[in-house]
């Protein structure tokens, strides 16, 4: 009996110690990595990378699974609707759904989506669970330093929904507001820093920031363009306001030194933009104004 | 890892959504508990009133549909229906939904833990109370009561840990508690180890420290025993 607990207390001090190295690697990998470097080498890479990929592909396993991770709460880059067929075969569609759907194609690979929390998205990629992050995730420094990000597929900018009436009219003031945001996300890291941490309340969904919105517990929220456009038109008695909180670029995330996969999905989004296809799985969702 | 501690918890002052998160927790738990006794306390007399005597037909049947509702259906449902649907067009703390809810939702279980303390007693006891010259409410308050409350006390600081570990789900209407703090931290440097496992070791430590206190309080009130 005693041995089987020395045995359990063993295994489990050589797994905390185990973790505790793979933290210390990704950090050092991120010092020696500047964004600013990374960037570039992305695009020299994918010039060559279109014919490196085609290669590559055939080599690709056939029926290999590419697992994407995303938060399927975010309307029209990722959600739920029972009406339609994702690309895996399941009800989660969308803008990011489809284009990680084409690039899987493009690959040869089988798409499985898996549908966990915004914050969670890059410990899953860190720890190997899913291959790329696709969930209208924007780059920033912060998520630099432990994922590497593919070209950016499509631009966003951050708004503001406030209810009619309201006296807000611009960024300027929200001051001294409390603000609804989704936690994790680009609107929450930007609100928290502009109008300090007590203002801002962080619920796990969007969805359930604009319930508290509609039901005056926050007097705005902050959130990307497209799915804003969606809440606001299925809610009565709420509006966007003209002036854009922030812009930004939605890019795909892969495990930080992941560069094979990485080259593949630039060379992937490459060949998609070139197509037309990309513009079109785009067009699908968003109606042009 | 020394770079890990100092991007989770120093850079930005970071440790303050800890420290603060900490705070929320215990305050919520604490008066939880206190609402969750209260509540308890009363139904668990009401039970076992009616099982004893069969007074109290009505008031029993209410308390089995509380206690049916609440112990049915999951305290993270129970609490975004306070929050969203009871409390919906109103701006209202959320320190203090929490409270109510995990109030509520404890004083299901105590009640049952209560009951099942009256119960335990010998009926040999309470008729000895009676023959003696106390009335039915003397008796409990004098001699049943005591007994049970030092026989629930280890299943009674059960719920009060699981209630503390409970109080996470709060993060789902925004909560600033404990959870939700290394939640913050973890979304802002993408590190999933630092945070997580320094919360999980704080709860640890809370669950510690409340654990030996009841110890405590068991071993005086065995006291009388010898």
């Amino acid at each position: 009996m005693k041995k089987k607990v020395l045995c359990l207390l063993m295994a489990a001090a050589c797994a905390a110690s185990l973790s505790a190295c793979g933290g210390g690697a990704s950090e050092t990998t991120a010092a020696a990595a500047p964004d600013a470097t990374t960037a570039e080498g992305n695009t020299a890479a994918k010039a060559e990378d279109t014919t490196a990929a085609e290669e590559e592909k055939a080599d690709a396993a056939e029926g290999k699974q590419l697992i994407m991770a995303t938060n399927a709460e975010f309307p029209p880059y990722e959600y739920h609707d029972s009406s339609m067929t994702g690309p895996d075969g399941s009800d989660i569609v969308g803008i990011d759904a489809e284009i990680a759907g084409a690039i899987a194609e493009n690959l040869g690979m089988e798409l499985v989506i898996e549908d966990i929390a915004f914050d969670s998205i890059i410990p899953e990629l860190q720890s190997g669970k899913a291959d790329i992050g696709a969930a209208g995730m924007t780059v920033t420094e912060d998520r630099l330093v432990n994922v590497d990000f593919s070209d950016t597929y499509a631009t966003a900018v951050q708004v503001i929904i406030v209810t009619e009436g309201s006296e807000i009219a611009g960024p300027d003031d929200l001051a001294e507001k409390i603000i609804g945001v989704q936690q994790g996300t680009t609107g929450d890291i930007y609100a928290s820093d502009d109008f300090g941490d007590e203002n801002v309340d962080r619920y796990p969904k969007g969805v359930d920031a604009v319930q508290a919105l509609l039901q005056g517990k926050v007097d705005a929220v902050i959130i990307d363009n497209e799915p804003a456009k969606v809440f606001v038109s299925e809610n009565e008695g709420l509006k966007l306001l003209d002036a854009a909180y922030a812009e930004e670029e939605y890019a795909i995330a892969v495990k930080k030194g992941n560069t094979e996969l990485l080259d593949q999905i630039n060379g992937a989004l490459a060949e998609l933009k070139e197509s037309g296809a990309l513009d079109e799985i785009v067009a699908k969702y968003i109606s042009a104004e | 890892m020394s770079q890990g501690i100092y991007l989770n918890f120093i850079k930005d002052d970071r440790w303050k959504y800890i420290t603060d998160g900490l705070k929320v927790t215990l305050e919520v738990t604490l008066f939880a508990v206190l609402i969750g006794i209260a509540i308890g306390f009363l139904i668990a007399v009401v039970r076992s009133t009616y099982d004893k005597t069969g007074k109290l037909k009505l008031l029993n049947g209410i308390c089995k549909i509380y206690l049916t509702v609440i112990r049915g259906t999951p305290v993270l449902v129970q609490l975004m229906i306070i929050y969203f649907v009871i409390f919906g067009p109103v701006k209202i703390s959320k320190v203090l939904v929490a409270v109510i809810s995990f109030g509520i939702n404890s004083g299901a279980y105590v009640a049952e833990i209560f009951r099942s303390g009256i119960m335990s007693i010998d009926q040999g006891q309470f008729e000895a109370g009676r023959s003696l010259g106390f009335n039915y409410v003397q008796t409990m308050w004098y001699i049943i009561m005591p007994q049970a409350f030092k026989n629930v006390l280890p299943a009674l600081g059960n719920e009060f840990i699981s209630l503390l570990k409970e109080t996470s789900v709060g993060s789902y209407i925004a909560l600033q508690d404990l959870t939700k703090g290394g939640d913050i931290i973890r979304s802002r440097t993408y590190d999933a180890f630092t945070p997580l496992i320094a919360v999980a070791l704080i709860y640890l430590g809370l669950v510690l420290l409340f654990s030996w206190l009841i110890q405590i309080l068991e071993r005086r009130l065995r006291q009388s025993e010898r």
